[in-house]
């Protein structure tokens, strides 16, 4: 159509944009998920990012639903947790790592505060499981079958639910009325708990009971020993049972002077015990390095502030009385302690003993296919035992014995029970590629030290069981849950939006995060540069 | 700073976003205090298909500046252009990226024809149509200086944004009044016993303006958005003639990766080499201090046209002479944090 033109103009004005620049492009930006590294640590496969990002929201009843979508154990979590997680923060690398267990900690008692419970599942699916022990383990299975659909009923030998949270971590770090509440939640879903029931013989009560699956989870409760000749009147205790009995009415009488033998976090627990029981000196006695000590570092420092000392390279030979005789130890090239034959003496009231514990597995004397190695039982990649159905996880499965990995297990188990129920395949448990802190652009975040927890002093600590690691209030968990840089993943920003010249990158509203126009994007590289948290690769073209 | 503090002292009674302080947009905050550049709403005044080289600083700064102008005046704004890499790559004949009206005239009379259109909505009754000028550090601080000069002692109703890219760029990359010591150019080749252009020569046009006493005078960068925007905010808050001087890195000029405009804008900043700051009525009223000072070699080592300080392993001792133009900046502007 002819259109009249101005003098000497021949052509219509239109906009650039039809010049599409993307034919310049060599390499072509692309959004990517990366696993955050706290996430690819946690044994209990929380998405901590995720409910991190709803806590800095201040949506902490959503942070605390997405939390418990993996663990339902939170405020448990948030005090009792080794924290793998913090240890892996990229955060680490700009000042220190976020405080995630802190923020657990502070939802866990919000949600139990606020009465926030569980939903019962929307049908049932008619199958019934059977978990045997109210460990972590078995909390964490009897609450994710339950809400896949399943009759789930637990049996627990001891008098209380809870397991070794309950016997074996003393309560300045546990308070009971925590377990109480968090298992409370998952009973009220419609689980059910029956307590003192102890399992002898799991093929007979899966008969009785009608089961089509069960999940094992008995904790190790027995103390392992090592032969030490006792002479006279020498009071030795193992550190299982004095941890036990701090559960009974009468605490346990052991004397002015306590010597624990061991080098683990219970060693630890039970010379703080002893401290808070009344003794004046508690010493432990390990027989490697510091180096060497399987217990955390932080429980360490914690022990050391309240004043218990430490007696390395050495071994107990005998006791005799009140007298026992030690030997120096050295560290070989290997790094295992040998013999010196330098001996010296130690006077104490009492010795605990805490060199280990093991799991009782009569249950399984009459259970054919089952096989156990080391003191545990076998268990393929599904967490299933040699027998049909049965599972099995938490101390009894080989693994590191802590309170997380026995929650990541029961988690674990219960998507494999699930499974086997429906006839279905495993399900895949394919991950994003590691987020990197080389990935990150660390300069689009503001620069802030943790919020350091409130400690109650080292003087008043050993007096009491009061918790010692207080919690966070509103505004410093919120501030705590900001300092997150949302590693690999697309936090909305806007960065990509904003610093593209051209205009390329089209921003599709909350929640639904960007996309780029290949029309226009010129491949210049500006929005990978400067995504804060690593979520853009620049790819080559394919020309 | 933007408005983003203000309202988290109100709300959260925190003046703290780990990921929403300096990043372009904060989902934290409400849609209203934002910044200009995180809203599907944005003008985009320069749109897509333009012909600005890849990683382009001056493309990005344009939208940035002109986006936030837009704002401020409701939409009612009228832009002059000098020649310039600028209006070459947004208005090839017969195509424009310009979302507003825009005109061109000549090399070196923007200043001068905005003065115009300022006048003829003045005398016209559309007082609320605003105008901006905008060019390039060659359109700007050499051909169009008398004009700009001009402008700000009548004190013209113009906000006139020099996009500094530190040289002619879309013409061969010659060398202009912005372009700084050591940098390599067409026509301060790396050539005799001081390679590059010389010492001691050029002029910073921000210092000029503030000595007109004009209402408004500004320096800001592509790697700072929220002090960029406030700054265009400020400025259109303003009657009168006002002044902001943009730092653009220009991938092809500096001979520098597409991906590090940004980082380059922003070492520019934390190495003290471009002071950020701005003036009410020849006054300096406020710095942008230095969040992480950085050596001026940081900067230098990654653009080509300062390769010939870093040849064969040995120092030049113009980079401690680089580094002292930095360090004088960071004195007298006070840039540091005391």
């Amino acid at each position: 159509m002819a259109v009249k033109h101005p003098y000497a103009i021949t052509l219509d004005v239109g906009t650039s944009r039809v010049n599409h620049t993307g034919s310049w492009r060599t390499l072509r930006p692309e959004y990517v998920d990366r696993l955050p590294p706290c996430n690819a640590a946690c044994p209990a496969g929380e998405d901590i990012q995720g409910w991190l990002s709803h806590a800095e929201a201040g949506d902490y009843e959503q942070a605390f639903r997405a939390l418990t979508a993996n663990n339902p154990l939170p405020a448990i979590m948030g005090r009792v947790c080794y924290h793998p997680c913090e240890g892996a923060c990229n955060r680490a690398q700009i000042d220190e790592a976020v405080g995630i267990n802190a923020v657990e900690r502070f939802l866990g008692d919000l949600a139990i505060e606020k009465g926030w419970g569980f939903a019962a599942p929307d049908k049932d699916t008619g199958k019934k499981v059977l978990v045997v022990g109210a460990g972590p383990a078995g909390l964490s299975a009897a609450y994710h079958l339950r809400r896949l659909g399943h009759a789930v009923t637990i049996r627990e030998a001891g008098p209380l639910a809870g397991g070794m949270m309950r016997f074996g971590i003393p309560k300045y770090r546990l308070p009971r009325r925590i377990i109480d509440a968090e298992v409370a939640r998952i009973t009220a879903m419609g689980v059910t708990l029956t307590l003192n029931d102890k399992v002898d013989d799991i093929e007979k009560a899966m008969t009785a009971g009608g089961f089509d699956a069960a999940f094992l989870a008995v904790g190790a409760h027995i103390a392992k020993h090592a032969y030490i000749p006792a002479a006279g009147a020498a009071k030795v205790l193992d550190a299982v049972s004095l941890l036990r009995s701090m559960e009974g009415e009468e605490p346990p009488l052991l004397g002015r002077k306590v010597v624990v033998y061991g080098g683990g976090n219970t060693a630890l627990d039970v010379a703080r015990t002893a401290k808070r029981l009344g003794a004046e000196e508690a010493i432990i006695v390990y027989r490697r390095t510091r180096e060497k000590m399987p217990a955390h570092d932080f429980e360490l420092e914690e022990a050391l502030d309240e004043g218990i000392s430490m007696k390395w390279l050495s071994t107990i030979k005998n006791v005799d009385g009140g007298v026992m005789q030690i030997e120096k130890m050295k560290l070989d090239d290997k790094g295992f302690p040998q013999p010196t034959g330098e001996y010296e003496t130690l006077e104490a009231d009492s010795l605990v003993l805490a060199l280990g514990q093991d799991v009782d597995l009569s249950l399984l004397d009459k259970c054919p296919g089952i096989e156990i190695e080391n003191g545990v039982v076998k268990v393929a990649p599904n967490m299933m035992t040699g027998r049909q159905g049965v599972f099995a996880g938490g101390d009894m499965a080989p693994s590191e014995r802590t309170v997380t990995v026995a929650v990541g297990h029961g988690k674990k188990a219960a998507r494999h029970i699930d499974a086997y129920l429906r006839g279905a395949d495993t399900p895949s448990t394919e991950k994003h590629g590691l987020a990197s802190f080389d990935r990150l652009n660390t300069w689009y975040y503001e620069d802030a030290p943790a919020t350091v927890r409130p400690m109650i002093t080292a003087a008043r600590r050993i007096n009491t069981f009061d918790e010692v690691v207080g919690g966070l209030d509103e505004t410093n968990a919120l501030y705590e849950a900001r300092r997150c840089l949302s590693c690999g993943n697309c936090f909305e920003c806007d960065n990509c939006y904003g610093v593209c010249p051209d205009n390329a990158v089209i921003k599709l509203g909350p929640g639904n995060r960007f996309r780029i126009d290949y029309d226009y994007c010129k491949g210049c590289g500006l929005c990978a540069a400067e995504c804060p948290c690593g979520a853009i690769d620049m790819v080559p073209e394919q020309l | 700073m933007s408005e983003a503090p203000r309202s988290m002292e109100t709300v959260q009674k925190l003046k703290f976003y780990q990921k929403g302080t300096h990043t372009v947009g904060n989902r934290l905050i409400s849609e209203a205090e934002r910044n200009v550049q995180a809203s599907i709403e944005r003008s985009n005044s320069l749109t897509c298909g333009h012909r600005a080289c890849q990683g382009c600083g001056e493309a990005l700064g344009a939208r940035y500046a002109i986006d936030a102008a837009m704002r401020a005046a409701n939409n009612q704004l009228i832009a002059v252009n000098a020649t310039g890499c600028l209006e070459v790559f947004t208005t090839p004949y017969p195509e424009t990226s310009w979302q507003m009206p825009w005109l061109h005239s000549l090399f070196g009379n923007a200043a001068a024809v905005a003065t115009g259109v300022a006048a003829a909505m003045r005398v016209t009754g559309k007082p609320q149509v605003r105008t901006v000028a905008q060019g390039g550090d060659g359109g700007t601080t050499d051909i169009g200086f008398g004009c700009l000069s001009g402008m700000f002692e009548r004190n013209d109703d113009v906000l006139y944004i020099c996009y500094d890219n530190e040289g002619y760029m879309n013409t061969g990359v010659q060398r202009s009044s912005a372009t700084p010591p050591a940098a390599r150019t067409a026509t301060t080749p790396t050539l005799g016993t001081e390679p590059g252009n010389v010492f001691g020569t050029g002029k910073f046009v921000p210092k000029i303006a503030v000595a007109h006493d004009i209402p408004y005078v500004a320096t800001a960068s592509v790697a700072d958005l929220h002090d960029l925007e406030a700054k265009v905010t400020r400025a259109m808050s303003f009657q009168g003639a006002r002044y902001i001087h943009i730092n653009v890195p220009c991938p092809l000029g500096w001979g520098a990766s597409s991906g590090d405009t940004i980082k380059l804008a922003r070492l520019a900043i934390e190495t003290g080499l471009f002071p950020v700051f701005e003036a009410e009525h020849g006054r300096i009223t406020q710095v942008r201090k230095i969040r992480k000072r950085a050596p001026v070699t940081d900067y230098l080592k990654l653009q080509k046209r300062y390769a010939h300080l870093f040849k064969g392993g040995v120092p030049d001792p113009r980079v401690a002479r680089i580094q002292a133009m930095a360090d004088r900046n960071i004195a007298d502007y006070g840039l540091v944090e005391a």
